[in-house]
């Protein structure tokens, strides 16, 4: 692998380019490896990162069933943000912040990560006191950048808002928080790839699990399309097919359904927008940033119904246009590029799995809804975390899934055991 | 859009309904035991392929209905009213 640097970058402008190599292997499966990540996707390759840079871990392999950074990882809105509120959430969710902040140097790969804020709106006087409530709280355990914005200061960063007093839901002020922002998504998946690849990670692209092989409490080999791979340990990072791959692991059922995201992006325009916005009022829920090529990145609600198909239904399209339209009506004229859809794990209470299975030997990362991108470096990392030690981390110790029979749900929204409805 | 044809209302668009969720789900007796409730709330198949859903025609007549619907190209197999009772009588009607 080549490192890059400013003198790569020099040195190759001098020969015509011809100097750069392939950015990982395109190995082969070995019959055995001491730990198969089954998905991969942002965080099953961050698993496979951060098990051989912090664990030591030699022999491991990423089994992806299509390309990287064709499935989720190439299906989301980027944006990156740690404002929770719920203990456990909040924790895990600064750690990943701090990650990404660090992560195009720890990768040696620019991830094109910009904090350029993410900005809340609110409208109405409850809404500020509840934003308050929750950003207080994020000030006091750790997360020293979140503000509330009134309207005068709203005003002077993003111009060019819907302000009119005749808007059905007036903006009134906003919270803040000015570490968040955007990163590429191909490049993180493509960092990861190629940072994993360097210290050994056998990456397996097209080659897609069948069925599982189970020796009493264990899992001991992985049928694929490309043969049979045997583990000492296995861990499933496949969001969407979460179920499906349990179930061929022996299990039933599992807190979480399948539902699908749209997002969207416009064609290019100059620079219009620097921050993140996000308008949720009255039923509506939109969020939209700028690209650095130009597109107008948004996206919206889920499409209100379970679902397999990576392709979205177009009542959702039109929501998300009359949000758009009623935030940020310059919007009017801009034509769609492209539309595209996810399938995402909609667990029943809005939160996360990094867990403990009832095999020895199987690992379970899953259930991250549609919030899945930010947390994908902290994700990997406790996840790598758990395999390498076989418990979790305190962090994570939440992230169960026997919470649901315990009463310790973790509903960040307080929705309820309503897939549908977290978001 | 999906179409969904309401039992009551006739054919109308998936937007004038909410899912409800899987629709084979059977609700233990109140004084179950615990886990029985656990699996019944928050425990679900996932299936893909064809699977029996519940619908709200919440812009129409308000009733629940049960539809077989695949959930990877999302034909519709079938509609019936939620109701055994009403199911069976507007059965009978046809």
């Amino acid at each position: 692998m080549t490192r890059f640097s400013a003198w790569s970058v020099f040195r190759n402008g001098l020969s015509g380019q011809s100097g750069w190599t392939r950015q990982w292997r395109d190995p082969e499966p070995k019959k055995q490896y001491d730990i198969v990540i089954v998905g991969g996707g942002l965080h099953g390759l961050a698993t496979a990162y951060y098990l051989a840079k912090n664990h030591g871990q030699k022999n491991i392999a990423v089994v992806e069933k299509g390309w990287l950074g064709g499935g989720n990882a190439g299906r989301n809105t980027t944006i990156v943000r740690s404002n929770y509120f719920l203990p456990g959430n909040r924790e895990f969710y600064e750690h990943s912040l701090k990650l990404w902040e660090d992560l195009s140097h720890d990768l040696n790969y620019n991830v094109m990560f910009s904090q350029r804020s993410h900005i809340s709106l609110l409208h109405s006087p409850a809404a500020i006191d509840g934003a308050a409530r929750r950003y207080n709280t994020m000030r006091l355990t750790g997360t020293a950048d979140a503000e509330i914005w009134d309207l005068d200061q709203l005003k002077q960063e993003v111009p060019h808002l819907n302000y009119g007093p005749d808007a059905r839901f007036p903006i009134r002020g906003a919270a803040v928080q000015k570490r968040a922002g955007t990163a590429r998504h191909d490049a993180v998946a493509w960092g990861y790839a190629r940072a994993a690849d360097a210290l050994g990670v056998d990456i397996l692209q097209n080659c897609e699990v069948t069925s599982t092989t189970r020796s009493g409490n264990e899992i001991t080999s992985l049928t694929t399309s490309r043969g049979e791979i045997q583990a000492k340990k296995v861990g499933f990072a496949v969001a969407g097919n979460t179920s499906r791959l349990w179930q061929m692991a022996g299990f039933n059922t599992l807190p979480i359904e399948s539902h699908k995201l749209q997002a969207f992006v416009s064609e290019p325009l100059k620079p219009l927008l620097d921050q993140v916005v996000v308008f949720g009022v009255g039923g509506a829920h939109f969020y939209i940033s700028q690209s650095d090529k130009g597109g107008m990145v948004f996206g919206g609600d889920i499409d209100w119904y379970k679902s397999y198909a990576q392709r979205g239904n177009l009542p959702i399209v039109q929501d998300v246009a009359e949000c758009a339209i009623s935030i940020l009506p310059c919007l009017g004229r801009v034509r769609l590029l492209r539309h595209w859809s996810g399938v995402m794990d909609m667990s029943m209470d809005g939160s996360p799995f990094i867990c403990k299975t009832p095999l020895n030997n199987l690992y379970l990362n899953a259930g991250w809804n549609y919030g899945g991108f930010k947390a994908s470096p902290a994700s990997g990392w406790y996840f790598a975390d758990l395999i390498a030690n076989d418990r979790p981390h305190e962090t994570i110790e939440h992230f169960n899934l026997d919470r649901f029979a315990q009463g310790v749900v973790l509903d960040e929204r307080g929705a309820g055991p309503d897939p549908k409805l977290h978001g | 859009m999906i179409r969904i044809n309401c039992p009551f209302c006739g054919e109308r668009d998936h937007s004038e309904f909410s899912y409800g969720g899987d629709g084979s789900i059977v609700y233990p007796a109140l004084d179950a035991p615990v886990e029985q409730w656990v699996e019944a709330v928050f425990q679900r198949e996932n299936i893909r392929g064809v699977q029996t859903e519940s619908w709200q025609h919440v812009s129409g007549c308000r009733q629940w209905i049960l539809v077989e619907r695949d959930t990877m190209t999302h034909e519709i197999h079938s509609v019936r009213a939620a109701h055994e009772g009403v199911a069976k009588v507007l059965e009978a009607g046809k």
